[in-house]
């Protein structure tokens, strides 16, 4: 071993660690399916049972598709929970902390597969929203902006996952995170209006961060006015990244088990 | 560097909560060759290991490993060493060369010397074939192998190695003790935890008895084991007479005594000549034995000799550990 006073430089840990993390990631098979399936299975769900019950003034397929995609990001943040937690339970984190490897490579291969994982999920949703009679008249311009701000608010609650991820003493721990960010939607405007919901909830389904990202795809999408949402939907989704950044390089090295 | 230990540690403490772990631990490791800590669970081993490789700070104490301080030179250390622990530390879901891979992308080499470097271990460590398949189709033996072999990827100076055939059947953990001895011929240092005398003895050059989160005793494996009676022949008396006058016979011979069994240990080589010679001797005419039994020298007795009391404490409280490390490595292996 070198004894040089320039320590190397620890660049290479960064595609090292990715293409670990998308191996890992491909052959999680049960992870895969699950993250495809669920999000269909509840769009079918709502548009079986509660479609003819809630009145959202337009198609409900209309109303429910951007609140869907929005599910999908739930669905694989707590895949990327429970993969952060592996690594972090299991011996391999001794090893990486023992080496000159530092925090952020090794979670961050985690969060970007599993944000580009959850990327894809939302393929087969829009197809089955299409066979639902979903349409939009959107220009590719605001397609594309609805895609980028889904795509923020993925890698936000990746972020946010991987630190409970972190925090968490077991896998089962990390997976029943799969609850709270996939109820998050529930008290929002994903699935049905505000002004529908008892008032003592309203205010947390106005102000959470789940209904200006909905708002804002949906404007783009649909032409629904937008207001200022598409600012604090990018607000919160930084800012949440932002956190989860920091949380995980920090506890990566503190927490030992 | 000027350093004439590849690991020098002074009055190392540590503490969880109001559990002391490490109580001031002195330890002095020569480069190169195999260095043993060898205590029961609960000593205190894995922490040393753990603060040692940088994953733990000290409460108290300075060390410097591989000629750097622990804990102002961190990175230096931690480009100096590996750690192999003891949960595998291996990704199940990658195959046995795609894991050595990363490991060598991560110790700082290219792609094409990173390939040649995992290939170079797999034939090392009679891997070859088992290369290509994923980490979680292999045996616990296999496992163990690959797992040193991915802490060896970077060729470090010195290598941790907690308790490496924990677990391990007798044939794999042969195995490993031949791949584990086989290593110093680089040159490399190794520092092993263990809770076997039979593993130290047959690996270390030097051994350090910890106990207590203290070291008792410190020396070769030889100059340990002189302490104690290597080998025991233990006899069994056909009643309480015949156990006395044999008691009273023998005096300070009978390195072990059990009254209740009517049980008396005396020292031996084990070698056939010396053991009917002793029997011989204790009981001329042939009736006052009715049994006897060649007792192997065991950390007990190596605890019992330097430490003045049994490990008897210990030795539950590794029973009960033991189960539980070895349902983690389970879950472990299983899982993921």
């Amino acid at each position: 071993m070198s004894d040089t006073a320039t320590p190397p430089s620890r660049i290479g840990h960064w595609p090292a660690m990715s293409s670990r993390a998308a191996r890992l990631a491909l052959r999680d098979l049960d992870a895969l399916l699950t993250t495809w399936i669920l999000p269909i299975a509840i769009m079918v769900l709502f548009m079986s049972l509660f479609a003819g019950a809630i009145q959202t003034g337009t198609d409900y397929i209309l109303y429910l598709t951007p609140g869907i995609l929005l599910t999908c990001a739930g669905f694989g943040a707590a895949t990327t929970a429970v993969t952060v937690n592996n690594d972090m339970t299991g011996g391999i984190v001794d090893r990486f902390r023992s080496m000159d490897i530092s925090g952020a490579p090794v979670i961050a291969g985690h969060v970007l597969v599993g944000t580009i994982r959850t990327i894809i999920t939302l393929v087969p949703v829009v197809g089955v929203a299409l066979l639902y009679g979903f349409r939009s008249e959107a220009t590719a311009l605001d397609i594309l902006s609805a895609v980028g701000i889904i795509a923020l608010f993925i890698f936000a609650m990746a972020w946010l996952a991987a630190s409970v991820g972190v925090l968490a003493r077991s896998s089962e721990a990390a997976n029943a995170f799969t609850f709270v960010v996939v109820f998050l939607p529930y008290p929002s405007s994903a699935y049905v209006p505000i002004h529908t919901m008892p008032g003592w909830l309203q205010p947390f389904a106005e102000y959470q961060p789940v209904t200006p990202v909905i708002e804002t795809i949906r404007g783009l999408l649909l032409g629904t006015p937008v207001g200022d949402n598409p600012l604090l939907a990018v607000i919160w989704c930084v800012g949440i990244a932002a956190a989860g950044i920091v949380f995980c390089t920090v506890m990566f090295r503190r927490r030992t088990a | 560097m000027a350093d004439d230990f590849a690991i020098e540690a002074n009055g190392l403490v540590k503490s969880y909560g109001s559990v002391q772990v490490l109580a001031g631990v002195d330890i002095r490791v020569a480069r190169g060759g195999i260095f043993s800590l060898l205590g029961p669970n609960g000593a205190g081993k894995t922490t040393m290991v753990r603060i040692l490789s940088t994953l733990v700070r000290p409460d108290g104490g300075t060390a410097r490993v591989a000629g750097h301080d622990l804990l102002k030179d961190q990175r230096k250390v931690r480009r100096a060493i590996s750690l192999t622990g003891q949960s595998v530390a291996l990704d199940q879901r990658q195959t046995g060369e795609e894991n050595l891979r990363m490991m060598a992308q991560l110790s700082g080499l290219s792609g094409s010397r990173a390939r040649a470097r995992a290939k170079e271990l797999l034939t090392q460590f009679d891997l070859v074939e088992a290369g290509s398949r994923r980490v979680g189709t292999y045996s616990g033996g296999m496992r163990r192998r690959l797992d040193l072999a991915a802490g060896l990827v970077g060729e470090p100076s010195i290598v941790f190695l907690d308790e490496p055939t924990t677990g391990l059947d007798p044939r794999s953990r042969r195995m490993m003790w031949e791949v584990i001895s086989g290593l110093t011929a680089a040159g490399v240092t190794i520092f092993l935890t263990t809770q076997y005398l039979e593993e130290a003895d047959e690996l270390a050059g030097h051994v350090a008895l910890l106990d207590g989160g203290r070291v008792v005793a410190e020396g070769t494996p030889t100059e340990l084991k002189e302490r104690v009676a290597e080998q025991r022949l233990d006899v069994t008396f056909v009643d309480d007479d015949a156990f006395r006058a044999a008691l009273g016979f023998l005096g300070e011979r009978a390195v072990h005594r059990e009254e209740s069994r009517r049980t008396i240990g005396i020292a031996t080589d084990g070698t056939a000549a010396h053991m009917r010679a002793l029997l011989d001797e204790i009981d001329a005419d042939r009736t006052a034995v009715t049994q006897f039994e060649v007792h192997s020298a065991t950390l007990d007795d190596v605890f019992l000799a330097l430490t003045g009391r049994a490990a008897t404490r210990a030795e539950d409280q590794t029973g009960k550990a033991d189960g539980d490390a070895e349902a983690e490595h389970e879950k472990e292996n299983s899982g993921v």
